[in-house]
């Protein structure tokens, strides 16, 4: 069982603490917003992620489950 | 092929709404009252998909609804957000009463206890034509399931069916950034099924005359009829309906296009920019115009006559949809005005710095981004401006306007018409919660 992040983007208010807490996975636009890659979170990067969920100032950051035995949905 | 009147029947000749009896003349008794679930199959046998721009299975949408548990709502959304389009409001003025037979057979069919009727504040008429068919309906005792009509502020993301959902549970017309569907908890919380005017007009034939008789017309892939709204350099504009498949070409040629029209804009606001040689010959279904990267999306065609600027014309479409951004997610409340600013530069030739880099990377970074699909329909339009007036592009962008442009004022202002529908780019009411506008 994976897990990747997953943001709200009206909660969101752009504080920015997820890119400090984990860069690998969040970067932030130009105004401040964050960009989030779709990879799962990989075991090593898992603590930091959780911190930045927790971090968050507006709770728009959750970590979700990825199902590995679910196809990958097409976009 | 050639023009269709399923739902446009006697549209010419009356000029009005068609009253109860005329309606029931037209189009016969509605069928007995059948098990709910039946309309569901049918629709789907029938392969109608939503007519307001997602292209949706409506058959789908249906069943989903009405596997949930509990008494369902069914809301009816003429709200029509789109300027270039009229076709809703042609519908609903000309025949509510097709439009209601849809919105109480789905209803029916999913064990629904209301039925709402979302309507734009900006057309007050509209509203009484279909208050009074709901009238008429209730003096002959038609409908098993109470109609509400309701007037909704009119902005682009207001048509967006999670702010219909909002604004009947009290909120404002915006989209709800959760993330739960209208079809599992919608209005009060219930299963609530949302459906474009003309797909539930669709629907009250499909009850009638059965799946069968739908795809007579149009393509195995993509069955029935639509409307679409016809405009800018053609001789007779306003709204066809056509058979689902019919080629550009023809449908420009019905309506009269100017020649030489260079580009057409596909699909509305969200939609795409070609060149007319490249998609004369597409048919107007989802499927064939994928191959062009296009999509009907709500039924819009317009023809840029020759002699106008694409890229002004584009940049006062992105300059009223970024006003018209509910301004709840950064990237769209932030990134739309920087991408519209953009384009106003590039339009006017006064492009500062590396213009087309800064705007490949923002064009790059804002879809998937909000909470609806705003942003990306924004995105989708401006990428399509700067392919298919690629050699403008690059002139404009090294300070060379093409000759429509070196019309422009120094206000951004076209001194001929304009020939986008743009409404004013501020909304007329504010929202009243925070947000980032």
């Amino acid at each position: 069982m994976s897990s990747r992040l997953d943001l709200d983007p009206v909660a969101c208010a752009g504080h920015g603490l997820c890119a400090d807490l984990v860069p690998e996975l969040v970067e932030l636009d130009e105004w401040g917003f964050p960009m989030l890659r779709a990879d799962a979170v990989g075991p090593d990067l898992l603590p930091h992620a959780r911190r930045a969920v927790s971090t968050c100032p507006t709770l728009a950051l959750r970590l979700v489950r990825t199902r590995a035995d679910r196809a990958p949905e097409h976009r | 092929m050639t023009a269709a009147t399923r739902l446009t029947a006697g549209w010419r000749s009356s000029g009005r709404p068609a009253g109860l009896d005329e309606h029931l003349d037209r189009y016969g008794p509605l069928p007995d009252r059948a098990r709910p679930g039946a309309l569901a199959r049918a629709v789907t046998e029938a392969g109608l998909t939503g007519r307001g721009g997602a292209g949706f299975p409506t058959g789908t949408k249906l069943q989903a609804v009405g596997a949930r548990r509990g008494p369902a709502v069914v809301v009816a959304n003429g709200m029509e957000g789109e300027p270039a389009s009229e076709k809703d409001h042609a519908l609903l003025s000309r025949a509510p009463h097709l439009v209601l037979d849809g919105a109480v057979l789905a209803a029916e069919d999913v064990r629904a206890e209301v039925v709402h009727v979302c309507l734009p504040r900006t057309k007050p008429g509209l509203a009484d034509v279909v208050r009074e068919a709901v009238a008429d309906r209730q003096r002959a005792r038609r409908d098993g399931v109470p109609v509400e009509v309701h007037e909704l502020p009119h902005y682009y993301v207001s048509s967006e069916e999670t702010s219909l959902v909002r604004w009947l549970n009290g909120g404002e017309a915006r989209p709800l950034g959760g993330r739960e569907r209208p079809f599992e908890r919608g209005v009060r919380r219930r299963p609530t099924l949302v459906d474009n005017v003309e797909t539930l007009a669709h629907l009250a034939l499909i009850a009638r005359f059965g799946p069968a008789w739908f795809r007579q017309a149009g393509r195995p892939e993509a069955p029935g009829t639509m409307l679409a709204t016809v405009s800018g350099a053609v001789d007779r504009p306003g709204v066809y309906e056509i058979e689902v498949g019919t080629p550009v070409a023809d449908v420009l040629a019905w309506s009269r296009v100017r020649e030489p029209a260079g580009a057409v804009l596909i699909g509305g606001y969200f939609g795409t920019w070609h060149d007319l040689a490249d998609v004369a010959a597409a048919g107007m279904s989802a499927p064939q115009l994928r191959r062009a990267g296009a999509s009907p999306g709500a039924g819009v065609l317009i023809a840029l006559p020759e002699g106008a600027c694409g890229l002004s014309e584009t940049a006062r479409v992105l300059g009223y949809l970024a006003g018209q951004s509910a301004g709840q997610c950064g990237p769209c409340a932030f990134g739309l005005p920087a991408i519209a600013d953009d384009f106003a530069q590039l339009a006017q030739a006064r492009a500062s710095g590396a213009v087309l880099e800064r705007l490949d990377r923002r064009l790059g970074a804002l879809p998937g981004r909000g909470a609806c699909r705003h942003p990306d329909g924004a995105v989708r339009l401006a990428a399509s401006a700067l392919t298919a007036f690629a050699p403008d592009v690059h002139a404009h962008a090294r300070h060379r306007p093409c000759f429509a442009a070196r019309r422009f004022d120094a206000r951004g202002e076209t001194s001929s018409p304009a020939i986008l529908p743009v409404p004013a780019a501020a909304p007329d009411e504010q929202w009243a919660e925070g947000g980032w506008s």
